[in-house]
């Protein structure tokens, strides 16, 4: 019997819900890390937020319409990734204003919607902090399968749209000149965005979707700026942080979310720290060789 | 709530009730300080700053429920020291929205474990903690009591009138910046009265909408009014009136149909507005060949602030200079 962090292993995985979300939790994460890395690559972390924001009224829709709320959280993140993709992008570059101003407005009066589905289903305030914050209790064998599905489809299709994609985000005006289809790029990515903040809802809650989706991120791109390595690694935090959160969780009473966001931060501190600390001590030796040889060539 | 058969009548008496009164003396403050407040956020870009406050309002509240304090001083300390905070960091790096984003995350899953741990201290106290947690998030503007109300209404108002004070010269130092700065306005104290300013109306607007329904107040009147005109100050001034209506619809509307959630209504008429506001300019702008009515450049700007100065005759020349 293997006993890890004062988590017993073999007493949590006897336990069929926990092996669900483990399932549930490996399949968010990974897609997760994925899009996430595009999406900080991107700087739409914003429009990301409110697609993870907008699965609440979804959720909160579908159990009020007596649906499965898997399905209401699909729908309320792809409906917004719509309606934020029929918005104009800012042309000019200073500009962002009016492009954030109708995000906002998408977003609030989203969460309004959700009270309001919430206050005509009647009283359920236990599930209403599940939906927010996130719970592991209790993914089916169902919702695995589904999840499984959507991040299999999320998947193949940025396997197909990846090298175009970071062509046009790394610079959009070649990409365009070379003929890629810029604004299709960005639709479909808008979507794919959705599709994976309504997966990762699913765990973290509609409000700390952001957890997984920039920091692990954030945090590779701080450790290295190269493509490959800083993909593969950011998946890689993503799935260690939701392991390390769901056993700490099954053994306290505290929601699952705080502890995926709380990690997530502490590893984007850690990477930024370190990052500073090796810039630091790089840059020390060069510029004590320039001194001497400065000194050298005044001698 | 009475559901009255016949609506007209149940608004004629709508208020007679103390806690609509109290309702509308501290909604109409809120409305007005915050559509004011958020033609700048929207103005300087800092909509997703206004976001992460709020958040960091949501946990200073529940932060100070859990340690026994009142609700109030976590709402208010929490949001000026992250608002001084945040401008700091803005002006030394230019905080990304990676950056802010991490750290709202993180805020956000701090709040969630207060909540967690005031709901299991009350757990024998049937459903007070998970109300308390549901009214921060989404405001209950109808459970104020007529003190809180009046406190409420004066911090507002006292923003305002602040607001006032700073307002031309920060909207002049929002816009462009370093012209600002070079004719000696004090554009960084401004940067961060600015931010003080935001973390304390988000704080008083967290109690009528609740904090995270507070961008609805911030950004939406003010996103509808830059559609509908194009001179800052009359933006300004009809972002706050957009808002105050908003409000009073909102509250009118969770009057006569009481399943509706006042937040619910407020957002939902704020939505409306802008919804008109873009449909009616949209057709517009395609008229006038100019696609982003909101978007001008600062130079164009620049000119249509010193086109509205206030009506003194001009110093030099006296001479009406006609706009093209």
């Amino acid at each position: 019997m293997k006993v890890i962090l004062g988590i017993d292993l073999h007493q949590m995985f006897a336990l069929h819900f926990m092996v669900n979300a483990y399932r549930a939790g490996t399949i968010v994460a990974i897609t997760a890390g994925a899009v996430g890395w595009f999406m900080v690559l991107r700087r739409q972390s914003f429009a990301g937020h409110t697609l993870a924001v907008v699965s609440f009224p979804g959720a909160a829709a579908a159990i009020w319409l007596g649906l499965s709320a898997t399905i209401g959280y699909f729908a309320g993140s792809i409906l917004a990734a719509v309606v934020i993709a029929c918005v104009p992008r800012s042309q000019s570059g200073r500009a962002h204003s009016e492009e954030s101003a109708v995000i906002g407005t998408v977003q609030a009066f989203a969460l309004a919607s959700g009270v309001l589905f919430v206050s005509l289903y009647g009283g359920f305030l236990d599930s209403l902090t599940g939906l927010l914050f996130g719970t592991f209790l209790g993914i089916s064998d169902g919702q695995v399968v589904a999840l499984g599905a959507v991040a299999l489809v999320v998947l193949v299709l940025l396997a197909v749209l990846g090298r175009p994609l970071f062509f046009v985000t790394v610079d959009a005006d070649v990409a365009a000149a070379r003929g890629v289809p810029v604004r299709s790029l960005s639709v479909v990515f808008l979507l794919l965005l959705g599709c994976t903040a309504a997966e990762v809802s699913q765990i973290t809650g509609a409000l700390l979707v952001f957890a997984l989706l920039v920091m692990p991120a954030a945090a590779a791109q701080q450790i290295t700026v190269r493509p490959g390595p800083s993909f593969v690694l950011t998946i890689v935090l993503a799935v260690v942080i939701t392991w390390i959160s769901l056993a700490v969780a099954f053994s306290s009473v505290y929601p699952v979310g705080f502890y995926v966001s709380t990690f997530g931060f502490g590893v984007f501190v850690l990477a930024t720290g370190a990052r500073a600390l090796v810039t630091r001590l790089q840059s020390r030796p060069s510029g004590w060789r320039r001194l001497s040889a400065r000194t050298a060539a005044g001698a | 709530m009475i559901l009255t058969l016949n609506p007209v009548v149940g608004i004629g008496h709508m208020l007679d009730h103390p806690f609509l009164r109290s309702a509308f003396l501290a909604g109409t403050c809120i409305a007005l300080a915050a559509g004011l407040i958020g033609y700048v956020v929207v103005v300087r870009g800092q909509v997703f700053t206004g976001d992460a406050l709020s958040h960091v309002a949501f946990t200073g509240a529940l932060a100070a429920l859990a340690f026994g304090i009142d609700l109030r001083a976590g709402l208010y300390g929490a949001g000026i020291v992250f608002a001084v905070l945040m401008a700091a960091l803005g002006r030394r790096a230019n905080a990304d929205d990676t950056v802010i984003g991490s750290v709202f995350a993180w805020i956000l899953g701090l709040g969630a474990l207060f909540l967690s741990i005031f709901t299991t201290a009350h757990s024998g106290t049937g459903t007070v903690g998970s109300n308390a947690g549901v009214n921060t998030l989404f405001g209950s503007i109808l459970g104020l009591s007529s003190g809180q109300a009046l406190g409420d209404a004066v911090v507002a108002l006292v923003i305002v009138v602040v607001f006032v004070v700073i307002g031309r010269p920060l909207v002049f130092a929002s816009l462009d910046e370093s012209v600002a700065s070079a004719r000696g306005v004090p554009v960084r104290a401004l940067g961060y009265a600015f931010f003080v300013l935001v973390g304390i109306t988000v704080g008083v607007a967290t109690q009528a909408v609740g904090a995270l329904l507070i961008l609805g107040l911030l950004a939406t009147p003010a996103g509808a009014s830059q559609r509908l005109t194009s001179r800052p100050f009359a933006a300004m001034w009809l972002s706050a009136g957009i808002a105050v209506f908003s409000m009073w619809t909102g509250l009118t509307l969770a009057y006569v149909a009481p399943k509706v959630p006042p937040s619910f209504g407020i957002l939902a008429v704020a939505t409306g507005v802008y919804l008109v506001a873009f449909v009616a300019t949209a057709g517009r702008d395609r008229r006038r060949g100019r696609p982003w009515p909101g978007r001008l450049e600062a130079g164009e700007l620049r000119a249509s602030l010193s086109a509205t100065r206030p009506d003194r005759p001009h110093p030099e020349s006296g001479v009406v200079e006609s706009r093209t």
